[in-house]
């Protein structure tokens, strides 16, 4: 279907054909839907961490682990990538194809440097002992943060096959349809890395 | 249609049968026939909170097979057939405003019993309560007596007319402790101690179960709950404390392995056997242990046993909270 | 786990299972064979695997249903059977037993009630509604392939490795790897988390395809009152399913990676597991009930020849049963000790929801009333549904009671009770749906006679299965105990009970029997059988792929009712102007990657990192597959509409 819309020129004639409905409004509500999904799983392990946060069993506490310096570089980073797809998706609305792709190619950076920092992090938590089979305050914690990773490393998969096809295709209903929708994913992934700084970090020091 | 009266003859068997069963079996309807305080206010409450079900549930049956037959299409006399009417905001009023009222009786009725009932409250009464603690092994129940410092498995005795508490845990899956004539169940859980409060207004043997399974040989926990008079009570433990064994912590040990279990008793038990397995999983500085600091054991558990006062666990960084209303546990 | 010898992989050591084997590997040869043989598989991969039709993903889902009903009812009635022996007559092992509760638990709601519901749903919401497929076609046939797999998957444990056999919602400590070291604990962990991603995604399917692809006209408070139920349902499963999703993630973590989320020690908590489970568990009895309130709705009102009595209300109830869904799940363990506090307000929201479902019941009584009612099957149903929900409703409010479920928690009352609103709700309802619009699904009526007899079976079966359980719980028996002595005085009403239990069997026998017989003797029906009122019935039965050759306009409830009293007084429909028909095209992608899923979800299984990661890169591969692929439709030419449309007995 999605072709349709791309390659007929007037879009009022597929319109015409569906009757009432637009096939890129109806996918872009479908993908709010599933945000609203993907928040609440993040809601019940929000929920999970707070239950068992304090529950070390003679393990290390947050207060020992964390070291604030470099997730508030993370959490930084990864702002400044919702800000950067934004801007991608303003150049997407200009019609400016180069500006949109170099903005992407920016926010993927920025998100694989989130990454690496994240993935670095945890291999020094290990090191110094700190596993996820230690306690259930660790386990709460690799699995809520680590989910978060997952959803930013698979975001920059997406992203990366995204660029591909605007730069075949160019900026069509479908692309800019999909660019949106990556867009929203990743504002909302910033909004959990908000709650994520504020509920695991913070109060884990505190 | 030939077959209609075969099915009208098995229908009008199987309630007959039924019936004769129900009269036959009456005496084991255990939860009907409470033999205890908490059990007879609970089943106060079955039956009012039925009657009360009952005010809307039997005219609907019958208004459900009178319109069902009246309105029959095949019906010979002409009833009245109006296919546009689909509102009354009268008739709609009425059966929105009566559900609301019979569940806002239950439920008045329901909040104040679950203060009355609450399991954890202990009982008013002019005879000192007695303590129990249960433990609920795989596949196997383990009391321990702390003011008489002797042990039993899969049976429990106590005094008639005297209040028990039972203070409980498990060194296994979640189990829950069950005797449906003297009360309800409440569940037993790992590095938790719940307390429930019944009490026994006769002699009698009791059936005493649990109620969540707990793995291969779940079926096998049932066990006998023995009220007796207070004298023949003593006699018991006196003869329980000459002719059996004394428990060690290594026969506990064997005794906890998943197996099942016969009906056995002992002299005596490791001091603190209580509090050891229910701080069995708690690590040192590990703050809460199940999300709220419930676990704490009682301390009047130590106070009242006269001799489980020694070898306390280290119980640093728990909830010491020892109310008796609030409950055993709350939710995090 | 490490595989050192044959029998460490398959099930070995009980006749029942190797009788298993011997019966799955038959059928399979035999499926292969015929296949060949008929030349079938390319139309088999062409018309059914890798369709995105929703009347033929909805026909695949009530067939896999039917089946999983089959798998659950053979356990319900070994279950039964060994009940029916006390004492040391073992016709069941306590392990066997433990396995067969805990299969017969997941199988019937997870995979017979809810693909049932998804098959209803796809059936009929779309043709309800005016519209031409669902919103997302590819996606749901990928929601029926995940499904399917994740049924499968979970299956397998019968043969391979071992079943499950912590309980239908595997309480920790029990299901931890500490006291379950089996694999059928993952099993079941995979097995429901595969199928889970899909009915999540049918959930965010259905409520895109109702709110955004009514015809024209059709104004929400206009809908026909099922595809409200499915929306309600559908809006339940979005909120309800990402906690299930986490919950069986945290445990596998727990199992695979040795984490403490519910373990006794390390500081894990099991009750955390009890309450998420329940906050899922308690939301997912909504939803696969409200689609039957919606069926019986749609029922009633056409057999009664009379409108929907309290439109408005209804809405009501079903939007404020969805929402109150989350907040009673503490009702399943009033008995954990949470104090009165909590105690009492569980009871009271749980109580609540009893108003709402009250107010149905009355609205399907003044639908019936001056009305002119024929008892065909589907109204039957129906009526057996109302005394049978009606009772079960009222124990459910006893439950609800919280000091006196102290007395019925986790006895056999409580199985009755639970029976009773789940087979008199949601089986006589899902029945009563299936019979309704089998007519629209295949285009001919299912044998009345049969039906009857399998009516009748299954309604006195029920009780004889179910009342005696009231008693038996009152009795102290309490569930999963797989035996009992003599001197409980249990035996007599387990024996009636099993009675019951093989009656309905038997119903279900007849059923598959009518099934047959309807098949060989056709009674072919045209587009509107029962004398229906919403748009499902304007069109030919079987429905052309494409549904509607015309979207049509709405102009108020019921309008197939308004369009043919309109006819009646001989207004014509101006004659029809076709235009080409924007349609999806088929896709193998959605087999392919559950195929991967099963492939994953076996290798987390076993552990074995040999089929992990080409499961998950496959996994990827085909989503990266589908999102460059931009040839997903095409047009449906007005020769061809005219064409199938005067095949199907319309004039063009």
């Amino acid at each position: 279907m999605a072709n349709v819309a791309a390659n007929h020129s007037s879009h009022d004639h597929d319109h015409g054909h569906d009757g009432h409905h637009d096939l890129e409004a109806l996918r872009t509500m479908g993908f709010w839907i599933f945000i609203i999904t993907d928040c609440i799983i993040f809601g019940t392990l929000f929920a999970t961490y707070a239950v068992l946060m304090n529950n070390t069993a003679g393990g290390p506490t947050g207060a020992e682990l964390f070291e604030m310096p470099g997730v508030i570089a993370e959490t930084f980073i990864l702002l400044t990538s919702s800000f950067t797809s934004g801007l991608a998706v303003l150049s997407m609305n200009r019609g400016d194809k180069k500006g949109l792709i170099g903005w992407l190619i920016v926010t993927a950076l920025l998100g694989a440097s989130f990454i690496t920092l994240e993935v670095t992090e945890f291999l020094k938590m290990i090191d110094e002992g700190a596993k996820i089979s230690t306690s259930a305050f660790l386990s709460a914690f690799y699995t809520l943060v680590g989910t978060h990773g997952i959803h930013v490393s698979i975001g920059l998969i997406w992203m990366v096959a995204l660029m591909l096809q605007v730069a075949k295709r160019g900026i069509t209903p479908v692309t800019k349809r999909k660019i949106g929708n990556i867009s929203l994913y990743s504002h909302f992934l910033d909004v959990r890395c908000i709650f994520r700084f504020t509920i695991v970090y913070m109060m884990g020091v505190r | 249609m030939k077959y209609k009266g075969w099915f009208l003859r098995a229908a009008a068997f199987l309630p007959l049968a039924l019936m004769t069963f129900l009269l036959s079996g009456c005496a084991d309807v255990v939860v009907l026939d409470p033999k205890g305080e908490i059990g007879k206010h609970q089943l106060d409450l079955i039956y009012i909170t039925t009657g009360l079900c009952l005010i809307i549930i039997v005219p609907v049956l019958i208004l459900t097979f009178w319109i069902a037959w009246k309105y029959r299409a095949k019906s010979k006399k002409k009833e009245a057939y109006q296919p546009e009417w689909d509102h009354s905001t009268k008739l709609e009023t009425i059966w929105w405003g009566i559900p609301i009222l019979i569940i806002l009786l239950i439920a008045i009725v329901t909040v104040q019993y679950s203060y009355k009932l609450e399991p954890s409250k202990a009982i008013a009464s002019d005879n000192k309560p007695i303590t129990i603690q249960v433990v609920a092994l795989d596949w196997k129940w383990l009391f321990l007596y702390p003011e008489q410092g002797i042990a039993t498995v899969n049976y429990v005795q106590f005094p008639e007319k005297v209040p028990v508490q039972f203070q409980l845990t498990a060194d296994a899956p979640m189990n829950s402790f069950w005797i449906p004539q003297l009360g309800g169940q409440i569940y037993t859980m790992s590095g938790m101690a719940m307390k429930l409060h019944l009490i026994a207004d006769e002699p009698g043997d009791y059936f005493g179960t649990g109620a969540n399974f707990s793995g291969e040989y779940f079926g096998k926990m049932t066990f006998n709950a023995k009220a007796t008079s207070q004298a023949d009570f003593d006699k018991w433990v006196q003869d329980v404390k000459q002719s059996y064994p004394a428990m060690s912590q290594d026969g506990y040990n064997e005794l906890a392995q998943p197996e099942t279990s016969l009906v056995r008793s002992f002299s005596a038990f490791p001091n603190g056997l209580f509090d050891n397995i229910v701080n069995k999983y708690v690590v040192d500085g590990s703050g809460h242990h199940h999300g709220g600091g419930e676990a704490a054991p009682l301390k009047d558990s130590a106070a009242a046993s006269g001799q489980a006062a020694n070898g306390e666990p280290d119980m640093s960084g728990m909830d010491m909270s020892d109310t008796d209303v609030s409950g055993a546990a709350h939710q995090h | 786990m490490k595989i050192t010898k044959l029998s460490d992989f398959f099930v070995t050591g009980d006749p029942l299972i190797y009788g298993a084997d011997v019966a799955i590997g038959l059928t399979m040869v035999a499926i292969v064979v015929a296949l060949t043989a008929f030349k079938r598989w390319g139309w088999l991969w062409r018309e059914w695997l890798t369709t995105v039709d929703h009347k033929r993903i909805g026909i695949m889902y009530v067939i896999a249903s039917l089946l999983m009903l089959f798998r659950g009812g053979v356990d319900a009635l070994l279950m039964r059977t060994q009940l029916a022996l006390p004492d040391s007559m073992e016709f069941l092992k306590p392990d066997h037993y433990n396995d067969i509760f805990t299969t017969h638990g997941v199988i019937m709601i997870l995979f017979m009630a809810m693909p049932l519901m998804f098959g209803l749903f796809n059936l009929t919401v779309p043709l309800q509604i005016g519209a031409r497929d669902v919103a997302f076609p590819l996606l749901n046939s990928l929601s029926f392939w995940l499904f399917f797999m994740g049924a499968m998957l979970f299956n397998v444990s019968f043969v391979i490795g071992g079943s499950p056999e912590a309980g239908w919602l595997a309480y920790p400590p029990l299901s931890e790897k500490m006291f379950s070291p089996g694999v059928g604990q993952d099993f079941y962990i995979w097995g429901i988390q595969i199928s889970g991603i899909g009915s999540l995604m049918t959930g965010i399917n259905f409520i895109v395809t109702i709110l955004k692809m009514r015809a024209p006209g059709m104004k929400l408070m206009k809908m026909p009152m099922f595809t409200w139920s499915v929306l309600s349902s559908c809006l339940t499963i979005i909120l309800a399913f990402p906690i299930l999703t986490v919950t069986l993630a945290l445990l596998f973590i727990d199992r695979y990676f040795g984490a403490h989320f519910f373990t006794l020690d390390m500081g894990g908590n099991p009750m955390m597991y009890i309450n998420l489970i329940w906050m899922w568990g308690h939301p997912e009895v909504y939803i696969v009930v409200l689609p039957a309130f919606g069926i019986f709705s749609e029922i009633v009102a056409t057999f009664s020849k009379k409108r929907l009595f309290g439109y408005g209300s209804m809405v009501f109830a079903l939007m404020s049963i969805s929402i109150f869904s989350f907040f009673t799940w503490a009702h399943h363990f009033f008995t954990m000790g949470s104090g009165a506090n909590v105690n009492a307000f569980f009871a009271v929201t749980t109580m609540i929801i009893a108003i709402p479902t009250g107010v149905k019941v009355f609205n399907w009584l003044f639908t019936m009333y001056k009305g002119k009612i024929t008892f065909e099957l589907p109204m039957l149903w129906t009526m057996a549904f109302i005394p049978c929900f009606v009772v079960g409703g009222m124990t459910g409010v006893m439950l609800s009671v919280a000091p006196a479920d102290f007395q019925f928690h986790n006895s056999y009352f409580l199985i009755a009770h639970f029976h009773q609103v789940l087979i008199g709700g949601v089986v006589f309802g899902y029945f009563a749906g299936l019979y309704y619009w089998w007519p629209k699904v295949f285009g001919f009526k299912l044998n009345d006679k049969l039906g009857k007899w399998a009516f009748w079976l299954w309604n006195i079966g029920f009780y004889v299965c179910f009342m005696p359980q009231y008693v038996l719980g009152l009795m102290g028996m309490t569930r999963r105990v797989s035996s009992y002595s003599w001197d409980t005085g249990w035996w007599s009403w387990n024996f009636v009970s099993t009675i019951g239990g093989f009656l309905m069997g038997i119903g279900f026998l007849f059923q598959v029997w009518q099934i047959l017989h309807s098949i060989k003797f056709m009674e072919r029906v045209k587009g509107d059988p029962w004398g229906g009122r919403t748009l499902e019935w304007s069109i030919p039965s079987p429905a052309p792929f494409y549904n509607f050759a015309i979207t049509p306009k709405v102009e108020g409830r019921d309008d197939w009712w308004r369009r043919k009293e309109l006819a009646a007084k001989g207004v014509q429909d101006p004659p029809p102007k076709y235009e080409p028909i924007h349609m999806p095209k088929n896709s193998g992608t959605p087999i392919v990657m559950s195929l991967f899923w099963f492939i994953l979800g076996f290798g987390f299984v076993f552990d074995w990192l040999w089929l992990i990661v080409p499961g998950a890169i496959g996994i990827a591969a085909t989503m990266l597959y589908h999102s460059f692929n931009y040839d997903t439709d095409y047009y449906v030419t007005v020769d061809e509409i005219k064409k199938t449309e005067a095949k199907a007995g319309r004039v063009v």
